[in-house]
């Protein structure tokens, strides 16, 4: 059986402009959200606070909830329905801390019962998150994409074009410009923004277009990712940077598939014309593309269907991640490495005509 | 062939080896000789699939250093009066700060020698000499504020762990974390609210007397004394209710010299009591005070509530008393298990708390189960209907790739959690990948007219770089992400990590294999692909 047909011969490079354009205003959409919503919807591990899962016996509303709770001072709590609607779950986000005496579950147990009746809500989940635990949880997601992102960088920027000489002085300069970045007392936000504006100058200069490309698509990607969020206002949690994190992984993977076979066909044909090239690349790549992107979809599908309510946010990044991922592998990361290789034949043309003049 | 039977051989080990380690997860009731010779652990499962508690405890170390600078006061002030050197006040002021009014300015020198010979601890700050007297301040020295700050949550680590393991929890985690926190995980606790009475609870226990005749309600009270909450118990309604009582400050005994505390019952009201026993240097200190507060009032203070105040009715040998009050049986039982185990060193405060309800554990254990059941069986119809043949060549390494991740949590001691679920339902839908790009290539070269045989060899011999070079990527951040992650997000980086290599094996080992030996062994001339 085959779906992608061994002739196909899509002009995805003919797209590219416009693919270019759809990406752009998505990233803006999603920046706008974000703008909008004053940042990203933070979970408890970072926020701090507590989130409390409780099944109801009767049907009940968020408005009885939040009357049945509002001794306990939970200040701006959102209530929000999970799951099935007949399974009457809800999930309480509050800012009530446990002390040493008593904890958040007991507190809203006792509120519950006395609004509900004995044994008509029952927690099933407590997460209680201090204010330094938050802050530390913060920190560590931070240094792990910062991390992720360096090793990653570092890794294509030698891989892609076999020069890991370049890679080495890439890797020289990406640790000495961080270590400046710390030694000025930059926040770790702020360091993973230089890290990369700092890579993709180094690709830039030391003139590796493929890494350039790549690094583009993967920002590509993880913007996308959480402008959904933002759109969404789903909360943002620990488990969310693992599958942004994931997800980078696996746009990489798409990304260098398409590109070696571009280079292999490079070192087949020296005399066709680069942009015939890469169409000619992505759409003998295609079926793989498709079939295993396919494949990944459909499992991530029934994990956000079938999985439950506690992982449910978490296929959905996913879910975003895997499409966007396979769309920029196709229409963001090859065009960019089009539009390089255009302004370097330029670039050689006008050198030329110096040289002539 | 040669080399065919040896990666023949290879397989077959590896997959042995993993069914021996996958076993015991598999199936309870296995033979004695394999419990005592053969790998006997079973998949363990995190807190969010087995339901308990997670709570990151940070042990309020400072506090043990200010308790030392309250006990250095009244040490302080005792050799003062033996050295006879006149002072007005010795008080703590900041922190761990001590400051010392003498009567007299000629004593500072005197007053130097004393702490340099006699409380090595502290640090000689400040001395001012006035017209009728000099005032000293003394601070605990920063080493060793340290190290009692050290002590402090090592001894509470070792008090939490002495009151957990009394508390009957099996397989509870208990360990440090940083410099001040306290990791506690306790699977499968049923009653959080209790576990936390029992692990946050100071249990310091003083016995202080009562000061007779003083309104604790009064205004201002006399030096010396303070107002304590009691607890009291009317035998006659059952119910207990709170008043105050008026205390003088000084502790007489502390807790420390219990060596066993249990529950009995008081056979008139048939209430729980706690009976405790002291050690023979609190046997005899408990004796020399009752023997000279004989009809005054002992007060039983723990953690700063008044449980009961008896009246001394005379002196009291062999080292024993009891803490009486209103408890239910289980009350009383924890009380007596952390008295057993001791007192905090210093309080404790919840930073982070996690909870799951075994229901929703189970729950989720069903859910991901069946989303990886549902997804493993559509890719496996996927392989089969597009690949034919070559897929249940596929389907074979990817139940393969299924059992060697199991078997490497087994064999890890890996815990699996609900993210690490979903990491393996992705590493099934990544793990076709491979054979996908495998697949595509042969399909490819077949098309450019070669043989089956050459075709298989260029499709895996140009896959297997790709391949390599694709999975890194998703391997960098999975490691990443298992130095940084904590808990589930953990158990998500090991299943991912162990499924991207175990992928690679049985895509590039395994599926190879089955080709070879369908190609050379049983000269097969046409790929069903």
């Amino acid at each position: 059986m085959q779906i992608i047909k061994p002739d196909i011969n899509i002009n995805f490079v003919g797209m590219r402009f416009k693919a270019i354009t759809l990406s752009v205003a998505v990233i803006l959409l999603g920046l706008a959200a974000l703008v909008w919503r004053g940042g990203l919807n933070l979970g408890v591990d970072f926020a701090g606070g507590t989130l409390v899962q409780v099944k109801f016996e009767q049907s009940t509303t968020p408005e009885q909830i939040r009357d049945a709770l509002k001794d306990l001072g939970i200040g701006r709590s959102a209530i929000q329905q999970v799951g099935a609607r007949e399974d009457n779950e809800f999930l309480v986000r509050a800012d009530v801390k446990s002390t040493e005496t008593q904890n958040v579950g007991q507190a809203v147990q006792e509120h519950l019962d006395k609004a509900y009746g004995e044994g008509k809500a029952s927690i099933r989940r407590v997460e209680m998150v201090g204010p330094k635990v938050g802050r530390d949880l913060r920190q560590k997601a931070l240094l792990a994409i910062y991390y992720a992102l360096l090793f990653i960088a570092l890794y294509i920027s030698g891989r892609f074009e076999l020069k890991w000489g370049t890679s080495g002085i890439m890797a020289a300069g990406l640790l000495v410009g961080v270590y400046l970045l710390r030694l000025i007392g930059m926040p770790t936000t702020y360091l993973i923004v230089g890290a990369l504006l700092l890579t993709l100058v180094l690709c830039w200069v030391l003139r590796l277009p493929y890494a350039l490309a790549a690094v583009l698509a993967l920002i590509h990607d993880v913007l996308i990712t959480l402008g959904a969020f933002a759109l969404t206002n789903k909360e943002f949690s620990l488990t969310i940077v693992a599958a942004l994190l994931t997800i980078v992984g696996y746009s990489l993977n798409d990304t260098i598939i398409v590109f070696d076979r571009i280079r292999e066909n490079l070192r087949a044909s020296r005399r066709e014309d680069f942009k015939g090239l890469v169409n000619r690349s992505i759409n003998q790549t295609l079926s793989r593309t498709i079939l295993t992107s396919g494949t990944t979809l459909l499992v991530i599908v029934c994990l956000f269907v079938l999985g439950g309510t506690v992982i449910h946010d978490f296929a959905f990044a996913l879910l975003i991640g895997v499409v966007v991922g396979t769309y920029s592998s196709i229409f963001v990361a090859s065009p960019l490495l089009i539009l390089y290789e255009d302004w370097a034949a330029e670039g050689r043309a006008k050198r030329r005509r110096t040289a002539r003049a | 062939m040669k080399d065919l039977r040896w990666r023949a051989i290879l397989i077959a080990v590896v997959m042995l080896v993993a069914i021996v380690y996958l076993l015991p997860s598999l199936n309870a009731s296995l033979p004695a000789w394999w419990k005592e010779t053969l790998p006997n652990d079973k998949i363990h499962l995190g807190l969010d699939l087995q339901g308990g508690m997670h709570l990151v405890l940070e042990v309020q170390a400072d506090e043990a250093v200010r308790t030392t600078a309250e006990r250095l006061v009244d040490e302080l002030k005792e050799t003062l009066r033996t050295e006879r050197i006149p002072f007005r006040t010795v008080q703590r002021t900041k922190d761990w700060d001590i400051r010392v009014e003498l009567a007299d300015g000629t004593a500072v020198g005197s007053l130097k020698t004393l702490i340099e010979k006699d409380f090595p601890i502290l640090d000689w700050v400040a001395a001012t000499t006035e017209q009728d007297g000099a005032t000293v301040v003394c601070r605990i020295s920063d080493k060793e504020a340290a190290h009692i700050r050290d002590l402090a949550v090592r001894q509470a680590l070792e008090t939490i762990r002495n009151r957990i393991d009394q508390f009957g929890v099996s397989e509870p985690d208990i360990r440090p974390q940083g410099e001040d926190r306290i990791l506690v995980q306790l699977p499968g606790v049923k009653d959080p609210q209790r576990a936390i009475d029992l692990i946050g609870k100071t249990a310091l226990l003083e016995f202080k007397l009562v000061a007779e005749g003083v309104d604790p309600d009064a205004k201002s009270l006399p030096p010396g004394v303070k107002a304590y909450p009691m607890k009291r118990f009317d035998p006659n309604t059952g119910r207990t209710f709170e008043t105050r009582i008026a205390l003088k400050d000084r502790t007489l005994m502390t807790g420390e010299y219990i060596t066993n505390a249990n529950v009995r019952i008081d056979t008139q009201y048939n209430t729980p009591y706690v009976a405790l026993e002291f050690d023979p240097q609190g046997a005899r200190l408990f004796e020399r005070i009752t023997g000279e507060h004989v009809k005054e009032r002992l007060a039983i203070v723990l953690d700063g509530v008044v449980y009961s105040a008896p009246v001394i009715q005379e002196k009291i040998g062999g080292g024993r008393a009891s803490i009486t009050g209103s408890f239910t049986m289980e009350e009383a039982r924890d009380l007596a298990i952390v008295l057993r185990a001791g007192a905090l060193p210093a309080p404790v405060k919840i930073l982070e708390e996690r909870t799951v309800g075994p229901s929703l554990g189970a729950d989720s254990i069903r859910q991901g189960f069946l989303s990886m059941v549902v997804g493993s069986v559509l890719i496996l119809l996927f392989m089969m209907v597009y690949y034919r043949v070559s897929g249940v060549i596929a389907n074979v390494a990817l139940v393969l790739n299924v059992v060697l991740i199991m078997a490497a949590l087994a064999a890890f001691k890996a815990t699996l959690t609900l993210p690490g679920i979903a990491g393996i339902i992705l590493t099934i839908g990544m793990a076709v990948d491979a054979n996908v790009l495998i697949f595509e290539r042969i399909r490819e070269e077949l098309r450019l007219g070669k043989t089956p045989r050459a075709a298989v060899d260029a499709g895996f011999g140009r896959a297997t770089l790709t391949i390599l070079d694709a999975n890194i990527t998703t391997l960098i951040a999975a490691v990443v992400l298992f130095q940084f992650g904590t808990g589930p997000v953990k158990g998500f980086a090991v299943t991912l990590s162990i499924g991207i290599v175990a992928s690679l094996f049985t895509a590039i080992i395994v599926s190879r294999l089955i080709f070879d030996y369908l190609l050379v062994k049983r000269r097969v001339r046409s790929i069903s692909i």
